[in-house]
């Protein structure tokens, strides 16, 4: 028996664990993304005053959600690193025509009418930017030197500035967020780094003259949300409010005011960590930040047990892209940051964000289950 | 092995593979570091939400939801003395529009017009009390739907999002036109009324009592508006109740008024203009009093429309206006008793005192002629004749004698020339001149003759039919007197407990003597029930004794040079005498004072008394026994007016038939003139 320090044994006796990564299922990542979509149904369905059609909807996305996580999985990461390039490839065509071709959709072109299907292709780029980066800097000597971070650094920027310009702020950051990750987890030095956030900050007043005038108004209402309470600063004054008046242990399940009589809007999709702390109170919200913890954490772990470069960097982009998700989310809920249309992941109601992040477990999955531990 | 397994790039070779995982190892502990100190971030300003500032947004959080809303008190009702109901609060019908629940409302207004009788005034009305609330809060669009609308409503309600039939209370008086002048009425409540009222008062309130008791009473009968919290969404929608504070109803009136009585004393009167005063001369309670023309208050409870309300404002007979204490009027003859009680007051003529009329008189040094009704004269009169037959020259020299200061003292006692203080709102005075007054008025001196005027009730002195009442009444009661009110007892609608109004006793006249009035009683009795007096052919079967006098008040002066009076038919109806009456029966023990006045009717003798006959039959016997319905009172009217107005050389075929002398023809003489400078002669004018 080869005791290689890579592959470690598994215990002798086949744990539940064991039997379903056999399947390349994680259990404890499937009960924790499991809990989570429990709590987003029971959450909704309070939000959205007692509607089944919200949760039921909710739940079938969910199920399709679960589906092609499981499904996911089953292809080897090895796949998924030969597929990165296509996928970023048509991911940035996709943008591209978007932007000639796309659905106005709240004055935003977001979307692709596909007749069969439509959908957002900035989506696609939320698995297909961390999977290029990663594909990318696998052949590369890491840390990276400076040429390959250049060219990464294109890699991330084209579809990031694509998606800004449909606009989706929101999005744009997720998607630049799972680049840089990639990137730092790269090795990505502590000099760029800091030159990276140099430039970013040089940049602010820029791109302050490219917002659009209700982006500016998110911006403005963010720094002091009493500004306008009734207009751009009502949704974070009330959403405040609900936060605020939960307290420690919240008023009950079903038993919120603020979302209930319509005075949070959006409350049961952007909205619905305030709704969640009105109803469950601070001992509530240190549940579900332990339930997303435990994710990122299991996440890291899984990209700590990367058996190379890309399987490493893509988990751990994906595991912290997840975090920033929630930070960006609860961050804006609770007035820390301004109001970007970034959902509570797999709790806000919403299918395409919902999808998108379960295949992306699935790929972690993936590098989980198909580890070569013994070569016998 | 199998790291190598995994690598299979040609790069691999120069990559420093244990050198990449540990980089990798520290940058996921490092990122792991940074979700913590991130987590504790979002944790810090959550804490300080939910833990620090709690309270604060607890607060804004219940001031978000909650409403304070007002519950209406449900309004006292209104009783007769005997237990009838006159003002009461009926459920009715009415149809809502919520307007953010309705997508097209005219299309809907039109298509409702197919079920519900609506009218342009009614869609008016409705949009512009729809545009002063918010959008959210119904709005009443028709009330008082009949059950044939309900019903063809609701077989069809499914069309019509946002349209509802409520039941709610409306205020009703069952016996419509009849007492309205009393009860009053209450109306929506306008921005004059906003700027005097306590608004905490009138919560949940949309109506105010507008006139009559309705307004005098208006604290007693409104209540007390009760609130309740209620739970509100974010268009203020209420969704449920949280809290209540019940408020509590009005109180309950029980006038003094009897309804019977008051049906009565209209019905007696007719299609006459004018007005009736029934006192109970005991405790000042008014039984009945009657104002015609009416007016239906049902149409001031609905919101009356500007047409409408102009058309009865423009109302030549101004059936919105309270005769019997807004109608001023000279009392014509109706004066003589109390002129009377001045004159024995002032001893300036005793009971026995003889005076004769030659059926005219002058004043020295002056040319005038002063005529007495009856132009032949009565010859010598005394008390008891000059009242009975109602003899004008022997008032002039009463006056004459007495003065207008001695006069205007006696006279203000009974409370001519001041208000009664009745509890409704809105009486008038009258006139009772003075030296004083006219200096004030016309900065002219007073004339003698003016006095003679005054001595039968013309001239510059005027009084309302409730004065009259209330000296009729002080009369019967042989000086005493009790302030007239109509509020007879409040109950409590809680506790079922009854409080009587106590009677006011006025303060007596001074002077007077119960024996004194007693002889003017007796020559008022003589008026009713002694062949001769001007009113025996109304009394002559009563079943009780009365005292009364007839009153014929002239309303248009002659010239000096007019022999004739014009013809009844020949004058217009507003130049026309007013016809007046006063009574109180039984003598011994009165129970009952009128005052009848019928304006333009002619003659008091022929047309009031009948209608103090009825009214004191009724109350005094519980049924009318003088047979003369309304239109005969009518007819009576035209025809004492007639026989009024004729030449006196003719002679009354009725006073030879019935060997009685001229009871109804006691008029007179004296009206002031509109300007002093065209000096309205005194004048007699019915031959």
């Amino acid at each position: 028996m080869n005791t290689h320090v890579l592959s470690r044994a598994p215990q002798q006796s086949v744990s539940l664990t064991d039997a379903l990564a056999r399947w390349h299922f994680d259990l404890w990542l499937g009960l924790l993304l499991l809990a989570l979509g429990v709590v987003g149904l029971l959450v909704q369905y309070s939000a959205s005053g007692h509607s089944m059609d919200v949760v039921v909807s909710q739940a079938e996305r969910l199920g399709l959600g679960f589906a092609v996580m499981i499904v996911a999985a089953q292809a080897p990461p090895e796949f998924y690193r030969a597929a990165a390039p296509w996928l970023y490839g048509f991911g940035v065509a996709m943008l591209l025509a978007v932007l000639v071709l796309g659905d106005h959709a709240k004055g935003a072109q977001r979307w692709l009418d596909l007749s069969v299907l439509r959908f957002q292709p900035s989506e696609i780029l939320k698995l297909a930017m961390p999977m290029a980066v990663a594909a990318y800097l696998h052949t590369r000597p890491l840390p990276p030197k400076p040429q390959t971070i250049l060219v990464t650094l294109a890699i991330i920027g084209i579809p990031t500035v694509l998606i800004a310009m449909q606009p989706d702020l929101g999005t744009a950051m997720l998607v630049l967020a799972a680049g840089v990750l990639a990137l730092y987890f790269g090795g990505l030095g502590v000099r760029w780094i800091l030159l990276v956030i140099a430039a970013a900050t040089a940049a602010a007043p820029l791109l302050w003259f490219k917002l659009h005038d209700y982006q500016k108004n998110r911006v403005l209402t963010f720094l002091d949300p009493e500004r306008d309470p009734l207009g751009t600063g009502y949704h974070i004054t009330q959403s405040k409010i609900a936060i605020g008046s939960g307290g420690l242990f919240g008023k009950g399940w079903l038993a919120g005011t603020q979302a209930k009589l319509d005075f949070l809007p959006e409350s049961h999709t952007d909205f619905i960590f305030a709704v969640f702390s009105e109803e469950l109170g601070l001992l509530g919200v240190a549940v579900l930040m332990a339930l997303y913890a435990a994710i990122v954490g299991r996440g890291l772990y899984i990209a700590l047990r990367g058996q190379d470069s890309f399987q490493r960097l893509l988990a751990g982009s994906l595991a912290m892209t997840f975090f920033v998700y929630v930070f960006i989310n609860m961050g804006m809920v609770i007035g820390l940051l301004p109001v970007v249309g970034v959902p509570l992941p797999l709790v806000s109601y919403g299918g395409t964000s919902a999808v998108t992040l379960l295949a992306g477990f699935g790929m972690l999955m993936s590098v989980y289950t198909h580890r070569k531990l013994l070569s016998n | 092995m199998s790291a190598l397994g995994s690598s299979r790039s040609g790069y691999d070779a120069i990559k420093d593979l244990y050198e990449e995982k540990r980089t990798f190892t520290g940058r996921v502990v490092f990122a792991a570091v940074l979700c913590l100190v991130m987590i504790g971030l979002l944790a810090m300003r959550l804490v300080d939400l939910q833990l620090i500032q709690h309270d604060y947004y607890t607060t804004r959080a219940d001031d978000n939801r909650m409403r304070l809303t007002a519950i209406a008190p449900v309004r006292g009702l209104i009783y007769d003395r005997n237990g009838s109901l006159l003002a009461q609060n009926v459920p009715s019908f009415v149809l809502d529009i919520t307007p953010e629940r309705v997508k097209n409302l005219n299309d809907t207004l039109e298509r409702l017009k197919a079920y519900v009788a609506l009218t342009d005034q009614d869609i008016a009305r409705f949009k512009e009390r729809m545009r002063k609330g918010p959008r959210y809060r119904s709005v009443t669009l028709r009330s008082n739907l009949t059950p044939e609308e309900v019903a063809r409503y609701q077989l069809n309600r499914y069309d019509f999002d946002g349209v509802e039939v409520n039941a709610g209370l409306v205020r009703n008086y069952p016996l419509g036109e009849s007492a309205a002048h009393v009860i009053g009425y209450v109306g929506g409540i306008s921005e004059a009324d906003y700027a005097k009222l306590d608004e905490a008062s009138y919560q949940g309130l949309s109506q105010i009592g507008k006139s009559g008791v309705e307004r005098s009473h208006e604290d007693q009968l409104r209540g007390v508006p009760g609130a309740k919290i209620v739970e509100a969404n974010a268009s203020g929608r209420p969704l449920r109740e949280l809290d209540s504070q019940p408020g509590s109803s009005g109180q309950n009136l029980y006038l003094s008024l009897d309804a019977q009585l008051q049906l009565v004393a209209e019905k007696a009167l007719g299609d006459l203009e004018g007005a009736v005063v029934a006192i109970d001369p005991r405790n000042g309670e008014v039984l009945a009093l009657v104002s015609k023309p009416g007016y239906d208050p049902k149409l001031f409870v609905e919101g009356i429309d500007a047409k409408s309300y102009r058309g009865l404002l423009e109302d030549k007979t101004k059936p919105l206006y309270n005769r019997a204490l807004l109608g001023t009027y000279p009392p014509g003859s109706t004066i003589k008793p109390f002129m009377a009680t001045a004159a024995l007051n002032f001893k300036t003529v005793t009971p026995d005192t003889a005076v004769y009329c030659g059926g005219a008189m002058t004043l020295p040094g002056s040319s005038r002629k002063y005529r007495c009704h009856k132009r032949q004269g009565h010859g010598s009169v005394n008390l008891d004749s000059a009242i009975a037959k109602s003899c004008d020259i022997y008032f002039y020299q009463a006056a004459q004698t007495l003065g207008i200061d001695r006069i205007d003292e006696i006279l203000g006692q009974f409370g001519f020339g001041s208000q009664t203080g009745i509890d409704i709102p809105n009486e008038k005075a009258g006139l009772l001149p003075s030296k004083e007054w006219k200096r004030r008025v016309y900065k002219q001196a007073w004339y003698p003759g003016e006095t003679l005027s005054i001595g039968i009730g013309q001239g510059y002195l005027t009084t309302t039919p409730l004065q009259l009442a209330q000296a009729t009444a002080r009369i019967a009661m042989r000086g005493a007197a009790f302030k007239p009110h109509v509020v007879h007892a409040v109950a409590d609608p809680a506790t079922g407990a009854i409080v009587g109004v106590p009677p006011e006793p006025l303060p007596p006249l001074t002077g007077q003597n119960a024996e004194l009035l007693g002889r003017v009683i007796h020559s008022m009795e003589l008026v009713n029930m002694f062949p001769g007096g001007t009113a025996y052919r109304t009394f002559k079967d009563a079943p009780y004794t009365s005292a009364g006098k007839t009153g014929t008040a002239q309303v248009a002066s002659l010239k000096q040079d007019e022999k004739l009076a014009p013809t009844l038919e020949g004058t217009p109806k507003h130049l026309r005498d007013h016809a007046l009456f006063i009574a109180f029966a039984p003598v011994d023990e009165p129970r009952i004072a009128v005052a009848v006045i019928a304006e333009h009717a002619g003659h008091g003798g022929s047309v009031a008394a009948p209608v103090a006959r009825q009214v004191m039959d009724q109350y005094l016997l519980g049924e009318v026994r003088y047979g003369i319905d309304a239109s005969a009172a009518a007819a009576a009217a035209t025809a004492a007016a007639a026989a009024a107005a004729a030449n006196g050389e003719v002679v009354d075929p009725e006073q030879d038939e019935d060997g009685l002398p001229v009871h109804d023809h006691e008029e007179d003489a004296a009206t002031p003139a509109s300007s002093p400078v065209q000096a309205p002669i005194p004048e007699s004018v019915t031959p």
